[in-house]
């Protein structure tokens, strides 16, 4: 089942930056962010809606990176 | 946590408290060497967790120990309340010339722990305390200062217990606290306490309950024993339904969202925090509702736990909708319950704005859980709406 409350979006700068990718995954505490086998990172679809809204993704990508976005009413999380 | 009478024994006898001469048997033979060697009439008990043993036909008596063999082989056949006995205990009978009553629990209402006593032991202290007031007294106390003879000759004496037999009660009484405090229990109770016709006492039959989440500290004593960490201790065997709630439980180390007992009602409940789960429980059962289930949430479960749960709720035969009450939180976040509980009705099939009931979950993040409510038309209120009125909503609702 596709995710009900949470997106999050990502530039390609930032999903193809290995060093990036590395950081996103470990920040995350729900594992929204993993790095693929090339060192890409990835967004793993079914923990989205487990988000906990801690912008800990946001602010460890460069401004614009990485936003966040709440289904619900539409409110974006970014930098 | 349930002990077997004979553990319970165990445990008293560890604290000094006297004990009848007896032992456990496996089997008819075990039971007449026992009886053999106890050389006199002997009194043959059940060892379920369950109640009601006596009426069930779990208690019998015998002269010899040809008699006692018979006995015990009738009662390892015989199940109470869909459960065999593990054993059965043989013990010398007591003369007993007059019966009483010892328990500690805890007085949810006082915040503390409370001796009672009564000198009408043998039959429930609640039909005591109900029948006969004047016969029951009552005694908080500290657990921070250790109780004293002094307290229990107290409590004791309030019911006009005097002289030695007041000495000898004193002994058992500190005992039976001291076991309830060493132990985590939630319930230490000896009923009946028999006063032998030479003025000694005994236990005759007694019972313990230990808060589960003690288990771990009290391992030691557990695997003495010979408690293994799965064995539930129930009054009864877990249904199928509980041990799928379990299992939700178990998946995600996120808060809980297990501890699920079955009931046959349509309302299916997803309740808890701070002891709301028994309010909102009682509060449905007021307002003349049927509840599908008892169940805890809480402690910030993930939004998977939330909707398993849900989603085993709703997997109930004749759930017609959902009530999602708890007190205010602060550590669990109601947004993140929402979207479980959503997720959940969604993913069986349902339309949240006709399942759910009612949601009712004031406190940390409620602003987002009522956006995501609002959302997919589901009734929630905050916590201007009390969880007893909520629970009349719900019942109204879904109907009885």
């Amino acid at each position: 089942m596709p995710a009900m409350f949470i997106r999050v979006d990502m530039t390609r700068e930032v999903a193809g930056d290995r060093e990036l990718a590395n950081k996103l995954a470990e920040v995350c505490p729900v594992n929204i962010f993993a790095q693929a086998p090339d060192g890409s990172a990835t967004i793993v679809e079914e923990n989205l809606d487990e988000c906990v809204l801690c912008e800990l993704c946001v602010q460890a990508a460069p401004p614009g990176g990485v936003r966040v976005v709440k289904l619900y009413d539409g409110t974006v999380l970014e930098r | 946590m349930r002990f077997y009478e004979f553990e319970c024994k165990l445990l008293l006898a560890k604290q000094g408290v006297p004990l009848p001469h007896g032992g456990t048997a496996n089997n008819p033979e075990q039971a007449r060497q026992l009886a053999a060697e106890l050389r006199g009439p002997v009194v043959l008990k059940s060892q379920v967790l369950s109640g009601g043993r006596m009426k069930a036909g779990g208690v019998k008596f015998a002269d010899t120990p040809e008699e006692a063999a018979n006995a015990a082989a009738e009662i390892l056949e015989l199940p109470i309340r869909d459960q065999l006995p593990v054993c059965v205990s043989v013990e010398a009978k007591a003369a007993v010339a007059k019966e009483y009553y010892l328990g500690v629990t805890y007085d949810a209402l006082a915040k503390k722990p409370v001796m009672i006593f009564s000198d009408m032991g043998g039959i429930d202290i609640e039909q005591v305390a109900e029948e006969h007031p004047g016969h029951v007294a009552k005694q908080h106390f500290s657990t921070l200062i250790p109780y004293t003879d002094f307290r229990a000759k107290e409590l004791l004496a309030s019911l006009g217990i005097t002289g030695g037999e007041l000495t000898a009660l004193t002994g058992v009484a500190t005992k039976l606290v001291r076991l309830f405090q060493q132990y985590d229990m939630t319930l230490a109770e000896i009923n009946p306490l028999g006063k032998l016709e030479d003025g000694s006492f005994v236990v005759l039959d007694c019972h313990l309950d230990m808060e589960d989440e003690a288990r771990e500290r009290h391992q030691a004593v557990l695997d003495e024993l010979g408690i293994k960490p799965d064995e539930t201790r129930q009054g009864r065997p877990p249904t199928e339904f509980e041990i799928r709630g379990a299992q939700v439980d178990a998946v995600d180390h996120r808060g809980v969202a297990g501890r699920v007992v079955e009931f046959d009602g349509n309302l299916g409940l997803v309740i808890g925090a701070g002891g709301g789960s028994l309010t909102i429980f009682d509060a449905v059962q007021k307002y003349g509702g049927k509840p599908a289930n008892y169940c805890e949430i809480g402690g910030n479960p993930s939004v998977n736990k939330a909707m398993e749960l849900t989603k085993l709720i709703l997997s109930k035969p004749g759930v017609d909708k959902i009530a999602v009450i708890m007190n205010v939180v602060s550590n669990t976040r109601a947004d993140i319950v929402a979207r479980g509980v959503i997720k959940g009705v969604v993913e069986s099939g349902h339309d949240p704005a006709q399942k759910i009931s009612i949601f009712r979950i004031p406190g940390s993040w409620e602003a987002d859980a009522f956006k995501i409510l609002g959302k997919y038309g589901v009734e929630y209120c905050d916590r201007s709406v009390s969880m007893s009125e909520a629970a009349r909503r719900a019942v109204e609702k879904t109907g009885t």
